[in-house]
C-alpha cells in the first residue's frame, strides 16, 4: 500500500464525519468531495511529500470542492441550502485550526456522526449498515454479506437512508441533554446489533464476522472517550469485550460449538478480560442497576471464574433477577432459570423453566426447550430429555447450534438403547 | 424547513370521549395552538370534519369518478392539521409530541417539498 492509500486509509473516517458537517450534513456531498480529494491527493503527494497533517488537508480540500459542486448545482433550492448551511450555525471552523490539528473538533464530529447513524428517525436495520457504512468504512458488499442480505437491497438501503437525512432534515448533532439519554440507547443498541451479528456466526465468511466485532468495540470504545460520564456506554464496551474475549475458545478444531461449561479458558483473551472487569468496576462503583451495566457485570462472573464450577452461580441467579426487574423479558427468565439450576439444583432451574414455558411466552425459542433438555437429563429423565431436544431442534436456525443439539440428542438415544437410564 | 403534521385518531376514541374530557382536549388544543403561534412555529392548522364527509374525486382516461368517503378504510383517520415552521425534524417532531391527539393517535410529520 502506498504512502497516500495508507494516509487516507487512517484518515478516511474521521475526515468523513467533519466533511458532513461543513456540508451541511450531505452525506453524498461529503463523500464525492472526499474522493475527489483523494484523487488530487493521488497525484499531488508523491511529488510534494504526504503532508504533515493529512486529514486537515483532505478536508480542507475536500469542503473547497464540495462548495464548488454546490455553487454549481443550477437549482434554486440547492443555493437556497448552501445559504442556509453557511449561516452561523454551520459556520465551518477556521481552517488553520483544522491544520493545528485541533482534535478536540474532530472527535465531536464522529460522535456527532454515530447519533446522526442512529437517529430513530431511521429504520433499525438503515442504522446499522449506514453506522458500518460511514464509520467503520466497510462496502456496501462487506455488509450485504454480513447479513445475508442481496446487494443491490442494501445500497437501496444506505440511499433511502441518506435521502431521508436530508430530506427529512435530520440535524447533524450530538443531541441536545434533554435527548442524550434516548438517544445513547438506541446508538448503544445499535453497536450491540452489529457485535451480536458478528458475534452470533448466522452466515457469511468468518474473517467478516470477526471484522464487526472489533468495529463495535471500537465504537464503543470511542463513546466511552468522547462521553465519559455515560455509564452505560462504558458498560456496554464492557459487555463486548468479555464476550469477544472468549471467541477463540467458542469453536472446537472441528468448527463445532463449545458451551461455556466446556470451553478451555486458557484459551479466553486475558488483556480483553482485564480491561472488561475494571470497566465493570467502574459501572458499578458508579452505581445504578441499568440494563447493560448488570449483563456486563454477569459476564464478568462467567470471566473471573477460573472454571465452570467456580463460577458464583448464586450471584449470577441475583444478578438475572435484578436485570428482571429492569429489563422484563422471558429470555432473561430463561438464563435465570439457568443460573438458579447451578447454584441451587436442576429441579429448582426446571420449575421456573416449567413455568415459563406454560405462558407460551417463548413459543419458537430453540433455548427454552434446550435448557428444559439439558436439566431433564440431569434429573434422569432420559426420555422427556430427547422429546425435549427433538423439539428444540425443530426451532434451532444457527447450523452450529443444529449438530450440537443433535449431538446430545443421539448421546440421549443411545444411553436409552442402551436402557442404562429410565 | 416546513413540516405538515397530520393528526391521526379513531373516531370512534374520539367519539366515547364524554362532554368534559373532549371539552378539556378542545381547550388543550387551543393552548397548545397558541403557544406555537407565540413561538413562531404555526403556518397553518385546522381540524376536519369526520370522514363521513369526505369525498372522492379520480379521474382516469378523462373520466372523472366521484365516490362517498376517505381515499381509503384506514384504522385510524386523519383528523386535523398542522404546518409548522421548524429547524429540523428534531424540533418538528417535539412540537408533534405535544399535540393533544398524540396521545391517543398517531402524528406523521412530513416535510414539505419546496419547489
Amino acid at each position: 500500500m502506498t504512502a497516500v492509500e495508507q494516509a487516507f486509509r487512517t484518515e478516511r473516517q474521521r475526515a468523513l464525519a467533519t466533511l458532513i458537517r461543513l456540508l451541511g450534513g450531505d452525506f453524498d456531498l461529503a463523500e464525492d468531495a472526499l474522493q475527489e480529494a483523494f484523487a488530487e491527493a493521488v497525484a499531488a503527494w508523491p511529488v510534494s511529500g504526504v503532508p504533515r497533517n493529512p486529514r486537515a488537508w483532505l478536508v480542507s480540500t475536500a469542503r473547497h470542492k464540495g462548495l464548488d459542486r454546490l455553487r454549481r448545482r443550477s437549482s434554486f433550492e440547492e443555493k437556497r441550502r448552501m445559504l442556509a448551511w453557511t449561516a452561523p450555525r454551520f459556520e465551518p471552523p477556521d481552517v488553520s485550526r483544522l491544520e493545528g490539528g485541533y482534535d478536540g473538533e474532530m472527535g465531536d464530529d464522529r460522535l456527532r456522526l454515530i447519533f446522526t447513524c442512529c437517529h430513530p428517525a431511521l429504520a433499525a436495520e438503515a442504522q446499522v449498515a449506514l453506522t458500518l457504512r460511514t464509520l467503520c468504512g466497510l462496502s456496501t458488499e462487506e455488509i450485504a454479506r454480513a447479513f445475508l442480505v442481496p446487494v443491490p437491497t442494501l445500497a437501496q438501503r444506505l440511499v433511502r437512508a441518506k435521502q431521508k437525512i436530508r430530506m427529512a432534515g435530520i440535524p447533524y448533532r450530538v443531541p441536545p441533554p434533554e435527548l442524550l439519554a434516548e438517544r445513547l440507547d438506541a446508538v448503544l443498541c445499535t453497536l450491540y446489533l452489529v457485535f451480536n451479528e458478528g458475534y452470533a456466526a448466522t452466515g457469511g465468511p468468518a474473517l467478516l464476522r470477526v471484522e464487526l466485532c472489533t468495529e463495535a468495540i471500537r465504537l464503543a470504545r470511542l463513546l466511552v472517550e468522547l462521553l465519559p460520564e455515560e455509564t452505560e456506554a462504558r458498560a456496554l464496551l464492557a459487555l463486548m469485550l468479555l464476550h469477544h474475549a472468549r471467541r477463540d475458545a467458542r469453536l472446537d478444531a472441528a468448527g463445532e460449538l463449545v458451551l461455556l461449561e466446556d470451553q478451555d479458558r486458557s484459551l479466553w483473551d486475558r488483556g480483553e478480560i482485564e480491561e472488561g472487569l475494571a470497566l465493570v468496576a467502574e459501572c458499578l462503583r458508579r452505581g445504578g442497576a441499568r440494563p447493560y451495566a448488570l449483563q456486563a457485570a454477569i459476564a464478568a462472573l462467567h470471566a473471573r471464574a477460573a472454571t465452570a464450577a467456580d463460577t458464583d452461580w448464586r450471584q449470577m441467579a441475583e444478578l438475572y433477577r435484578l436485570l428482571l426487574g429492569i429489563q422484563p423479558s422471558p429470555v432473561v427468565e430463561l438464563n435465570r432459570a439457568v443460573a438458579i439450576a447451578q447454584a441451587y439444583g436442576a429441579e429448582a432451574g426446571l420449575q421456573i423453566l416449567d413455568a415459563l414455558e406454560a405462558t407460551g411466552a417463548l413459543p419458537d425459542y430453540h433455548l427454552l426447550p434446550a435448557a428444559r433438555a439439558d436439566l431433564l437429563r440431569r434429573l434422569g429423565h432420559a426420555a422427556e430429555a430427547a422429546d425435549a431436544y427433538r423439539r428444540a431442534l425443530e426451532l434451532a436456525g444457527n447450523p452450529a447450534e443444529q449438530r450440537f443439539l443433535t449431538r446430545r440428542l443421539a448421546d440421549l438415544e443411545a444411553e436409552l438403547a442402551a436402557g442404562r437410564r429410565s | 424547513m416546513e413540516y405538515l403534521l397530520m393528526i391521526y385518531e379513531r373516531e370512534s376514541d374520539w367519539a366515547a370521549l364524554s362532554e368534559e374530557a373532549r371539552g378539556a382536549m378542545y381547550k388543550e388544543y387551543y393552548a397548545f395552538t397558541e403557544g406555537i403561534r407565540q413561538s413562531g412555529h404555526y403556518k397553518g392548522g385546522n381540524p376536519l370534519q369526520p370522514v363521513s364527509t369526505a369525498t372522492t374525486v379520480r379521474v382516469r382516461e378523462g373520466k372523472t369518478m366521484t365516490t362517498d368517503g376517505p381515499f381509503a378504510e384506514t384504522r385510524e383517520q386523519l383528523g386535523g392539521y398542522y404546518l409548522v415552521e421548524a429547524a429540523d425534524l428534531d424540533e418538528a417532531t417535539g412540537i408533534a409530541a405535544r399535540i393533544p391527539g398524540a396521545r391517543m393517535g398517531s402524528i406523521e410529520v412530513r416535510p414539505i417539498q419546496k419547489m
